[in-house]
Parts: structure tokens; sequence; C-alpha cells
């Protein structure tokens, strides 16, 4: 058995040691150029002139381009809304690129940029949500879902409430930067090795660019240092900047951005506003409900439209809502453009949602778990009349959050721990504990349904070693390890047996991003269904050749059984080499059942759901705003795990990543639109410092997935960031008790301790 | 600009170099000298990605210039190994499953082992804030910790 094993990494032994390469350490041949780009420095307006002598003169610097000079399209956007990758002349953000500045190093390259005089013309620029709610600043025209009656209901609910809460953005902080590598061939061909969780789209954008096929571009990946979203639109960029100046000097070209290009240049998570009115009754259930989400998207689609959309079919997070009402407005404004971040949406939606939980607790004067389960989704309901649905009329048939939060409340001692923290509160008076419970229900596919398949390549040779290649990419979520131990479970064979290898356009085309937590759900299935056509062939000659039923061959412990008698892997394989049998299959996969009307809001966008919830407990220094988290207590659903090593690695890492986010990572952007914190000292991602002091993670253990999943595993790079959520809860309960919960803490995000310190002034002012 | 030539010496091999003045020991480390274990994560001092040692003190090499390396003795993740034969620390590492992309990994590892030569029983506390500086912003860190306490209480059983 290969899999349901904790297997380290598959690369494991190379990262210790320091060998393993990403594509800032691929060696690069002695004439490589190294690009960068030179920047808007206004966030909206026009070029009036450029002036670039001074930048081509600079020691080092071999050429300059701009947009004209690109041979084909100016375009690197992930949508059908274009976007270009050089300035076409107007200004949109403060970091947009205009020209590209090649030189002999990368700090040559990085001193000439800085030297181009260009003259604008500024226009009024649109920075923050509220500006481009009152310019009408709209990408496109409001969406919304709606079921049943929300209007009425809520009108004749027993309690009515409404607020609003404000969503900071978050940077994605892959330590690996952005990195792309270009190398012409003699036949007018170019390789790309791009550190990119979408080669596909990198070589169809590259192709576009030096108006090639597509068949003339070949974007490889071995690794990334980290993605989360932002390699998947973002990193179009550099492959696309190396392929046109190495197409323009016929020379190898590198780019990679510094940290503080990096973070000013890409995209980052959505900020949003979102307006809750909400009925309930004395029980704390939800009646009825309307949330409208204001999304800043910046100045182009990029993947807004999808992600907006993600955040709309999880305002329901865990609860049934039986009347809702849910409008989108998405907004264009001149900051950078707002891309895709682990979650896509999904996490600004749930905050909607369990930010309305705990109000509706506060006011009560319920714990706020008692308001959660109240409202969870029911365990599925064999009569069909029963079956809860969301919001976009989706049946939700495999809830366990009931189930789960149940073992989650005991294993954590839930109940206990909030008196405990009850009476220790009255007893301090200026440290104060909070505690909250939050839980997660998360929807798995692309709800773009065609991105919803995978292609694989599967190689036995003729000693019997296998090579496994697929459209995945490996950026440390384990992809590549999990895939890998597919393939042995299914030859049956040691892990050490099977290959890997990196991701590339020429081996396995036509790939969807690495993306939606789907790339074991996808990549696992489509290797598997090769490996079973290889298995097959086998069969069929060993039948053949020693008169066996299919039944009597049996691929076990490493070896090939036919009638029971044993025989090596690799004889069989030898033997079958020499009789001529096809030992290479390709595999492909595609989700069924999946169905989906994005713009009526109907339908089924996701295969299943996976769920999970986790405790967290903090303490508040009400003097400073200064906070701690104290404990977390997770359990989460990765239905039968492929691999619980690496699944309870991507849980941890979610978590601490979404309590980051909601509680130290701040972005600013001044009056001008510029990105005040553009670099790790203004910008605090969690340190090895933050960490809980108590963590306990478990998986949540059942028979799997009730969907046909690769061995009933479920998805789980995305989800456990919601599991953050619960930080941000238990922030704004450790403020409420400094009011005696007469008052709703009312916390926007990140919760820093400036914004915690204002909450707890309110609190004492009843303000 | 002219190049200066550096005698130093890294994981024990005495090496010479030639750099500009201006350029980071990180950088002569990655593009002289074909080292890239060794990771900028930020440039300015602020991840830990580029950590090495430099006569033994833990620096961040984005912020030494290269020819500061004259005559001084590196230590970077290459030299953490014997040979073939990886040092607990890794070894650790493996096995707690302390790494996802491994970017953050070579720096991290060589702090922890400078840290275990100064401090051989650290508490988990004195982990934590001795790793700070080392930014993953994959792992959460859990497993990392583990992995460290778990080498430190080896090592001092085996010595
Ligand atoms: S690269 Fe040196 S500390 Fe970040
Ligand atoms: S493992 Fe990715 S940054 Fe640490």
């Amino acid at each position: 058995m290969s899999i349901l094993k904790p297997l380290p990494h598959d690369a494991a032994a190379l990262h210790v040691s320091g060998s393993a390469q990403y594509t800032d350490d691929i060696p690069t041949p002695d004439n490589t150029l190294h690009l960068v780009f030179g920047l808007s420095e206004i966030a909206h307006g026009r070029i009036v002139k450029t002036d670039l002598t001074d930048v081509k003169s600079a020691s080092g610097v071999s050429c300059v381009l701009m947009a004209k000079d690109i041979p084909g399209k100016n375009d690197i956007s992930p949508s059908p809304f274009p976007e270009p990758l050089l300035s076409d002349g107007t200004l949109n953000y403060i970091g947009q690129p205009i020209f590209i500045c090649a030189a002999t190093s990368h700090l040559l390259a990085r001193r000439a940029a800085k030297l181009a005089k260009i003259e604008y013309k500024k226009k009024k620029a649109i920075i923050t949500i509220e500006e481009a709610i009152k310019a009408k600043s709209l990408l496109e025209k409001p969406v919304v879902y709606n079921k049943g009656d929300p209007e009425n209901t809520i009108l004749n609910s027993e309690f009515n409430l409404n607020g609003t809460i404000n969503i900071g953005g978050q940077e994605h902080f892959y330590l690996e930067g952005q990195a792309a590598l270009a190398i012409p061939h003699d036949d007018g061909d170019i390789t790309i090795h791009c550190s990119t969780q979408h080669p596909t789209e990198a070589q169809h954008k590259v192709a576009d660019a030096l108006k090639k096929p597509m068949n003339a571009v070949r974007v490889q990946v071995r690794r990334m240092g980290g993605g989360f979203g932002g390699k998947e639109s973002q990193s179009n960029a550099l492959a696309v900047a190396c392929a046109i100046m190495a197409n323009q000097t016929g020379k190898p070209c590198k780019m990679r951005y510094d940290r503080d290009d990096d973070m000013i240049v890409t995209g980052k998570r959505h900020d949003f506003r979102i307006d809750y009115n909400v009925g309930f009754n004395g029980k704390g259930k939800i009646t009825g409900i309307e949330f409208k989400q204001f999304v800043r998207c910046g100045w182009s689609a990029d993947l807004s439209l999808a992600i907006a959309d993600r955040a709309m079919l999880h305002s329901d997070n865990a609860y049934f809502l039986s009347d809702a009402k849910i409008t989108s407005y998405r907004l264009l404004t001149n900051t950078q453009s707002a891309t895709a971040f682990r979650g896509f949406g999904g996490p600004q939606g749930m905050i909607g949602i369990e930010q309305v939980i705990n109000h509706i607790s506060q006011y009560l004067g319920k714990d706020s778990l008692t308001v959660r389960e109240q409202n969870f989704y029911n365990n599925p309901s064999k009569r069909k009349n029963e079956v809860q649905t969301t919001p976009y009329h989706m049946q939700v048939k495999d809830s366990i959050i009931k189930p789960l939060v149940k073992q989650l409340k005991s294993s954590s001692n839930y109940t206990k721990r909030r008196l405990e923290i009850e009476n220790w509160n009255n007893k301090n008076k200026f440290l104060k504990k909070g505690l909250a419970l939050t839980p997660v229900k998360f929807g798995i596919s692309f709800t773009l349904t065609h991105l919803n398949q995978a292609g694989a390549l599967v190689h036995v040779y003729q000693d019997g070693s296998i090579r496994i290649n697929h459209g995945g990419t490996e950026m440390g979520q384990g992809l590549f390890q999990k895939v890998a131990q597919v393939a042995a479970q299914e030859f049956s064979q040691p892990i050490e047996n099977i290959k890997i290898t990196a991701t590339d356009t020429g081996k396995v085309p036509n790939t969807s991003a690495t993306a939606a937590s789907s790339g074991t759900d996808l990549n696992g299935m489509a290797v598997k269904v090769a490996c079973e056509k290889i298995k097959l062939r086998l069969k069929s000659f060993l039948g053949k050749t020693y008169k066996l039923k299919a039944t009597e061959i049996e691929f076990l412990n490493g070896s090939i059984y036919c009638k029971g008698k044993e025989y090596s892997f690799k004889s069989i394989i030898k033997q079958a080499y020499e009789n001529r049998i096809s030992l290479s299959a390709t595999g492909f996969y595609a989700t069924p059942e999946i169905k989906w009307d994005r713009l009526k809001g109907k339908g089924n966008p996701f295969y299943y759901f996976a769920y999970g919830a986790a405790v967290t407990e903090v303490i508040i220094d009400t003097l400073t705003g200064e906070n701690r988290i104290l404990r977390v207590d997770i359990c989460h659903d990765a239905g039968k795990s492929i691999n619980p090593a690496i699944d309870i690695g991507q849980i941890q890492g979610g978590y601490v990543q979404g309590a980051g986010w909601l509680t130290t990572e701040e972005l600013i952007w001044n009056e001008e639109g510029k990105l005040m914190t553009h670099a790790p000292s203004t910008y605090k991602i969690p340190a090895c410092s933050d960490r809980p002091r108590i963590f306990h993670t478990n998986l949540f253990h059942y028979e799997g997935n009730k969907k046909q999943t690769i061995y009933r595993s479920k998805a789980v790079g995305e989800p456990p960031l919601m599991l953050g959520i619960s930080a941000l809860m238990a922030l704004n309960d450790a403020i409420a008790s400094v009011g005696d919960w007469d008052r709703y803490a009312l916390l926007d995000t990140p919760a820093t301790p400036e914004k915690i310190l204002f909450e707890i002034q309110k609190q004492i002012r009843g303000i | 600009m002219n190049k200066i030539h550096v005698n130093t010496s890294v994981n024990g091999d005495n090496l010479e170099f030639l750099c500009d003045p201006r350029e980071t020991l990180l950088d002569a480390l990655r593009d002289r000298l074909n080292l890239t274990g060794a990771k900028e994560g930020c440039g300015t001092g602020d991840c830990g990605a580029c950590s090495v040692t430099l006569d033994d003190r833990l620096v961040c090499s984005c912020l030494v210039l290269g020819v500061e390396a004259e005559g001084k003795s590196i230590g970077t993740v290459e030299g953490i190994a014997e040979g073939e034969n990886l040092h607990p620390l890794q070894q650790k590492f493996i096995e707690h499953a302390a790494l996802q992309c491994g970017i953050c990994t070579p720096g991290i590892l060589v702090a922890t082992k400078a840290l275990l030569e100064k401090n051989p029983d650290p508490t988990e506390t004195e982990v934590r804030y001795w790793l700070a500086g080392n930014l993953c912003r994959c792992t959460g860190y859990d497993k990392i910790i583990k992995a460290v306490m778990d080498t430190a209480r080896d090592l001092r059983e085996a010595s």
C-alpha cells in the first residue's frame, strides 16, 4: 500500500541539502540577459513623453522594449478581458509595467531602469472601495443570487440586525518571488522555465505575443517556492517579457522580481466590504438574510469575476439559509489587479456569515457556538424533500459538519474552557481571553466548468522503473508525491520505483491551472487512468500467453501474481516489452456531474464539499491591543487522506496563513494609490514566534468522500485557510467581553492591535 | 566597475572569486560560486532565506557584501551534510515533514544548526524566537519546531 501513508515530500532530501532547483537556481548560459520592468509612478493617467536615452546608454544595457515592439499581442490576461503586458499609453496603477530593460546583470538592469524620464498627464485615481462605489466604477453589472423571499422573511422575523464589515486584502508572499527564464532555439522555438501554476496559459500568452503557434513554445516548471494563487495569472508577465526579449535579441533572458517589485507589480487577495441584513429568532436561527458584497478588483478583470462568484457561493459557509439574497458589485480601481489567492473569494464570503453569527450571538447573549449549531446544514437525508439547498439551489448531500463539530467540541474541551475563560476574564482587569469555533464548508471544483479536466503520461521502462508526468504543478503542496503514490498503488510498486518529472507543456498539453485545490483530484485520477490502461494491456498479454482469466492476475506487494504464483514486476515487464506490448499510456479525467449557470446563480458548481472546523483561544491586552493566539484545535476533513503527513502540513500552514491574513497582514495604499507596505519590513506575515503555543491538528476519520474521487480522498489545498477565521472571531469574542457582551464588537480585518484597541475603547465608552 | 579579488573559505574549502564591490555575499555565492542553496526571499534582511554563517556567526548573506568574505570562513546549507550522509537535523526535517515548498528550508537549517551549536538544550520558546527571523509561508512552523526539538534531544543523547 502506498496510499494513506505519511510519506515525506518527494524532493525532501534535495530540499534539506539545498540542492533542489527553483527557477532562479537554474544555471544560465553566459550570454544571458537579465530583465526588469520600468514601472508607472502614477495611479491613473497617460504617458505624454517617454525618454529612455539614459536607460539605453547605461552600463550593461543591451536592449529596451516598449509595447509597440511586441510582435504579436500585448496581452497577458487570463480572462476574455484584455490586460496589456506593457502600457499602451494609458496607466492604471502605480507599478504598472511600461518598458522592459535588458542588461548583462540583474543589478545593472535595475539601476538602468531607474534612469527613465517619463512625463505623465494625471487623471483622478479611484483607490478605495468607497471611491469606486461613488464613481460607479464597475467591471460588470451587479450579480444577484436569490433563493426564497428574504425581504419578507426578514421583515417578519422576531429580530433583525444589520451591519458592515471591511475585509482587507492579502499579499501572497510566496517566499520564492516570481521568476522566468526563456531560452531561444535555433529553429525559432522557445523554451520557458517559469515559476507558474499555469504552464499552459503561459505557453498560450507567449505564443500570442510572439505570433507563433503554441507548438513552438514549451513551458516547464519543476517546482515553485510557494504559489498560493499568486502564480496563476501573475506569472504570465515574466514569461512573456522574457520570451519577447529573447525573440528580439536571440539570447537567453531571465527575469525575477525583487521583493519590492513583486509586491508593487502583482495582484493580491481582493479587499471586500460586506453589508448584511439578517432576520432571526430567539434561538439564533437565521430566517432570512441579505448580503451585499463589494469587491475591489483592481485595474483589470484578471480572475476577478470567478473570484467574486466564489465569494457569493460561500456566503452560506456551513449554514443552511432558507431565504437568502446575495448581490455582488465588482469594482474597478486604480490599484494592482487583485487576483487568485488560496480560497479564491471563498474566505471573504465566509467571513460575512461568520460575522453575522457573532453579531446575533452577542445580541442574544448566547455563546456563539450554540447559534452556529442552530444553523448548520443537516446530516444527509435519504428523503428527497428533506435535502437542504444552498443559496444557489445546489443540494447539500454530503454534510458532515454536525458530527465533525461535535467531535472537535469534545476533543477541544470547548464547553469547559468557555466557562473557565469567563471566570478568568472576570478576575483579570487588563488581559482578556476570547474563544471561538468556526466551521468550514468549501466547494471543490473550478466554477468555470471546462477547467475541470486533466491529463497524464505514464511510462514503464523495460527495466520495470516507472516515470510519470501530469499537468499539475508542484508548489510545496506535495502534489507530486501524492500522485506518485497513486501510481505506486496502481502498480503495487514501492514509491522509490516511481519518478515524477517537471510539468511540461511538451508532455501533457492543454492543462488547467493547479488551482481550486483540484491538483490531486484531477491529476491523481488522470494518472490512475493511464496506469489502468497499461495494467489492462499487461493482463491481456499474460492472459493470452498463460491462458489466464483477468481475475487470476493480481498486482500485489510489489509483484505480479498469476493464479497465485509470484513473478517479479521486472520480469513480467521485460517479457511484455519483448512481446511488443506498449508500456506507455496517456490518461485523461474530467470531473463528472458539474453544471453551473453563473449568471443565473443556479446549478451544481461543485462536485463535493470539504469540511473542517477550528477552535481558537486568544488573549488580548486591553491597554495596548496586543494579542496572542494561545491554543488552536483543528478537526479537518481530507476524506480518506492519501498522505496524512502532507495533508496535516497543508492544514496547519493554511490555518496560520488565514490567521495571518486576518490579524497582522495589513496592506496600506496612500492617497495617491501607492502601496506603502511593499516588503516584509512593513508587511508582517506570521513568524515562528507567532505560531500558536498549543496546536492540535486532527483529520476527521470516516468512510471518506461520498463521491468517487481518487481513493475517496478530498482536496485539502484551500479549505484549511478558512479555519483561520476562528482567530478573528475569538478576538471579537475577547473584545466583546470588555463591554460585558452588551455591545457588538465589529472588528474589521486585519484585526491589528490598533483596530483592536479602537474597538476596546468603543466597548469601554459605550459608543 | 572594477572587480575585486576575494579569498575565502566556504564549507571548509578555500576558494577565490571576483566580484563587484557592490555585490552582496548572497549574489556572490549564488552567481560566482554556483552555491544556490541560500535563497533571496527579500534582499533586505527580513526573511532569513539567505542565512549563512560567517566565522560561525549567523548572518543574512543579503546584508553582507561579497568582499567582506575576504579571509573569513563561510558556512552554507551545502556544507551541513557530510558527503552522502545527511546531518541529523536534515534527517529530522525529512522525518517530520517539516517542509513543503522547501525554499525556506536551507536558511532554517543553517540558523538552527547555529543555534544548536551555541545552545544544545534550547527550550521551545528559545527555538521559536531564535527562528523568528526565518519566514516560512507554507508550513505554519509547527513541524519545524518539532523537528528542531527532536534533533536537539537526539544530539544530546548521542553526546
Ligand atoms: S533574502 Fe536575506 S533576509 Fe531575506
Ligand atoms: S516550506 Fe515554503 S516557505 Fe517554508
